[in-house]
């Protein structure tokens, strides 16, 4: 049984991970899309995330299906504790989809305009919840014995979790930026490099203070560090991955720079991830916390999906590398030929 | 209004505009596996036209679909938090295995299909739009697994308040879960196949690119057929294992008040649950027990049998139903009628058929949305059949002005997303096919 919640707490944050590291990287360019002045950069970035943003979302719901198929507690807390934040987000997404859409079939640049701007405006408040919703989870919640949030709407907005999702807009905008990098021609990927390196200082430094403030904010956070000090060993190798980001960048390797981005980000969650362990959303009385044991599926359930996961995963695994190969050349201003 | 009705009216509101986009995508997936063998087989530029075209309609109705799916993941833990901390342990495994075994396969390769029409080989190519009607459906039998088990629970135990796996397979193929199935994804490929016809229909009325539209005109009217007629035999066996498993739903939707040998089926009527009859009922004798028990001297449990609280609204569960089999029928006849126009090509230039194919897009949406209230509202007051009740499924620590706030969210940008759509989709039918070559098949001579 613990065998099977651990590899479940693996799985999770496998397709969390994979989440953000992919939409990240659109969710970012959506940012600096706005930045750009000219429709054949704007056209660029767009059809440098087209064949991917959609199939990007797949992650989160298969991350947020597993949640409730492996922790329906943890599922039934987190959702209805961030009620209206996670109806903003599902607005969000579908604005953002619609915005995307709408701009590229748009004759009148006015409009267009507009369009680009929901497409920024989605991109900034989908990143800024799932940063605030994380920074959240951190910090723990004001849970009764069954699990619902206590706590209302603004609670949910204090400085330490509003701290973590500029953090997430920081590091995204650095990823997003990368991508801009990797995948675009002409002028554009000299230009994404300085975004990138604008918006790493950014990163590094709200890292930084989200360090420094969580001994007054979070004090658990830090439990698991001090009784096994090798832990430190995470942020340390995620501190490693930022650094490289830099490095790489500055020699224009522009898909060694991305890959160390992908490492960062998923250094920094695999990092907090061990912070709370083995809870899985901490609340202010210790004993109604939600944990990996206390809060998972049944043996049967775990087991059976794990089988559906391990058979599954390749294949997903597969698909992703395979529309990737297939779209990997830099793209143009053209328009994608549908 | 109360928490639980908002959370009521907000999830149907939500799952209904969905279960529009969803069983097109499935019905229009297999339609266009056809159109892409064809094309395989001919490489004319004509069949290369029409699968292009088709392909662009289901990535624009795809797009919908998904973005109104993840909102349906969502509200089990959003608005119905008890709910899914007292079935998550069976519920959440087929809406995981959706995610893992259907949407990474049909997002990947949908835009495979968009997009290779010149990059890759013709046989990739083609298999990736099997590819995308395999997910599509496969991701219909997780969903109606996940359904199901809430209409007739199995495969479980409860243990400390909480219902828990106990058999895998029993839960997933519980009684109702096949029948429901076949049912649904019959009425799927009748609605993508309906929703194609309308479409070729516009185009010969106009006479715009009759070549273009005639051969999915042909494909789409005989699916039409075929698939009308599965579901009503399918629909059929569903009705049967209702009467065994739900007998309480089978006699709301019967307007049945009392157990009876020789029960009759009911044509028309007004029931009326006061009085505890049916006004102005025409009946059939016998005709219920011989379509439930396949005897007409069989008994059938009428609500009697079931306290008048725990009975669900029978309006919104007689009156759907029954207007679903008429669709139904109509359905049957229209299709057939098209079949026999077919010889020597009448019904192309036939401009009445064309413009009854053209008006018919929206009815079996309407029948497949009947269809869905008569299921749902038919299992009230429980959600889970006899194990939990709607009212004590919520999410206690979500207030009733944020869920109004919420509903009124999805209203204003699901209409945005429809007005998309529909402009969308108008947009490329006016467009018509993207070619460099004038498309002229065989069938213009004739």
């Amino acid at each position: 049984m613990i065998v099977l919640q651990h590899s479940w707490l693996v799985i999770l944050w496998i397709f969390f991970i994979g989440y953000l590291v992919l939409d990240g990287f659109d969710l970012g360019a959506g940012f600096w899309h706005l930045l750009t002045r000219g429709e054949e950069e704007r056209r660029m970035i767009l059809n440098a995330i087209g064949p991917f943003w959609d199939g990007n979302e797949v992650w989160l719901i298969t991350g947020g299906a597993s949640l409730f198929a492996a922790f329906p507690p943890v599922y039934a807390t987190i959702f209805s504790g961030f009620y209206l934040a996670l109806i903003v987000l599902l607005a969000g997404f579908m604005f953002r989809a619609i915005a995307i859409e709408l701009r590229g079939k748009e004759p009148s640049p006015r409009i267009r305009g507009y369009w680009d701007i929901a497409f920024a405006v989605g991109s900034i408040v989908i990143t800024l919840l799932l940063g605030v919703a994380w920074g959240n989870i951190l910090r723990g919640l004001p849970l009764d014995q069954v699990g619902n949030n206590t706590g209302s709407f603004f609670d949910l907005l204090n400085p330490y979790s509003l701290l973590i999702g500029v953090f997430g807009i920081a590091l995204l905008a650095t990823h997003g930026a990368l991508w801009i990098a990797l995948k675009t021609s002409g002028d554009l990927p000299a230009k994404a490099r300085r975004w990138a390196g604008s918006a790493w200082i950014g990163t590094l430094l709200l890292a930084l203070s989200a360090i420094l403030v969580t001994p007054a904010a979070a004090p658990h956070l830090l439990t698991n560090y001090m009784v096994h000090p090798l832990l430190w060993l995470l942020p340390a190798l995620t501190a490693l991955a930022l650094l490289l980001i830099k490095v790489y960048s500055a020699q224009q390797r522009d898909l060694a720079a991305f890959l160390a981005s992908v490492c960062a980000i998923g250094g920094f969650i695999i990092s907090s991830v061990t912070a709370l362990y083995p809870r899985m959303v901490p609340a202010d009385n210790p004993q109604f916390s939600l944990t990996l044991s206390n809060a998972s599926s049944s043996f049967l359930t775990l087991k059976v999906m794990l089988i559906i996961v391990i058979i599954g995963l390749p294949f997903i695994v597969g698909y992703t590398v395979f529309t990737h190969r297939l779209f990997a050349a830099r793209v143009t201003a053209d328009q994608f030929h549908y | 209004m109360d928490a639980v009705m908002l959370s009521r009216i907000q999830f149907a509101f939500t799952v209904g505009f969905h279960f529009l986009f969803a069983p097109i995508t499935i019905g229009l997936a297999w339609l266009i596996v056809v159109l892409m063998s064809r094309y395989r087989r001919s490489g004319s530029a004509l069949d290369r036209a029409i699968a292009h075209f088709w392909v662009k309609i289901f990535a624009l109705t795809f797009a919908v679909g998904v973005a109104t799916g993840i909102t349906m993941e969502f509200e089990f833990g959003t608005n119905w938090a008890a709910y899914s901390r007292f079935v998550g342990d069976i519920f959440g495994a087929p809406l995981a295995a959706e995610g893992i075994t259907s949407f990474f396969l049909e997002s990947s390769f949908l835009a495979v299909l968009l997009l290779g029409w010149t990059r890759l080989s013709p046989r990739v190519h083609y298999i990736s739009s099997w590819l995308v009607a395999l997910g599509a459906t496969l991701s219909g039998l997780w969903i109606i697994i996940a359904n199901s088990w809430m209409q007739t629970p199995a495969g479980y135990t409860i243990v400390g308040g909480r219902a828990v796996l106990t058999d895998f397979l029993a839960a997933a193929f519980n009684p109702s879960t096949l029948p429901r199935y076949f049912h649904t994804i019959a009425a799927a490929l009748l609605m993508g196949s309906m929703f194609m016809l309308g479409i070729s229909a516009w185009y010969l009325l106009k006479k715009q690119h009759e070549a273009f539209a005639r051969p999915p005109f042909t494909l789409s009217l005989s699916l039409t057929f075929v698939a009308s007629l599965l579901v009503l035999f399918i629909g059929h066996w569903h009705a049967v294992e209702v009467a065994h498993f739900q007998p309480t739903k089978l006699a709301a939707i019967e307007g049945l008040f009392d157990t009876q040998r020789h029960a009759p089926l009911l044509v028309f009527g007004i029931p009326d649950p006061a009085q505890r009859t049916v006004h102005y009922a025409v009946r059939i004798p016998g005709g219920l027990s011989w379509l439930a028990h396949n005897d007409a001297d069989a008994e059938v449990a009428g609500l009697d049998q079931t306290p008048a609280a725990d009975w669900p609204p029978l309006p919104l569960t007689f009156f759907p139903f029954h207007l679903m089999v008429v669709l139904g029928c109509y359905f049957i006849g229209f299709s057939g009628l098209g079949l026999l126009l077919l010889r020597n090509g009448v019904v192309y230039r036939f401009r009445p058929y064309l413009w009854l194919a053209l008006l018919s897009i929206p009815l079996p949406a309407i029948a497949i949305q009947l269809g869905w209230i008569t299921a749902e509202v038919g299992r009230q007051p429980w959600i889970v059949y006899q194990l939990m009740r709607t009212a004590e499924a919520i999410s206690v620590s979500v207030p009733a002005v944020q869920i109004l706030i919420s509903l009124l969210v999805f209203i204003s940008i699901y209409s945005l997303l429809f007005i998309w759509w529909f402009l969308a989709v108008r947009r490329e039918i006016l467009r018509g096919p993207e070619t460099d070559q004038p498309l002229t098949g065989p069938e213009v001579a004739a």
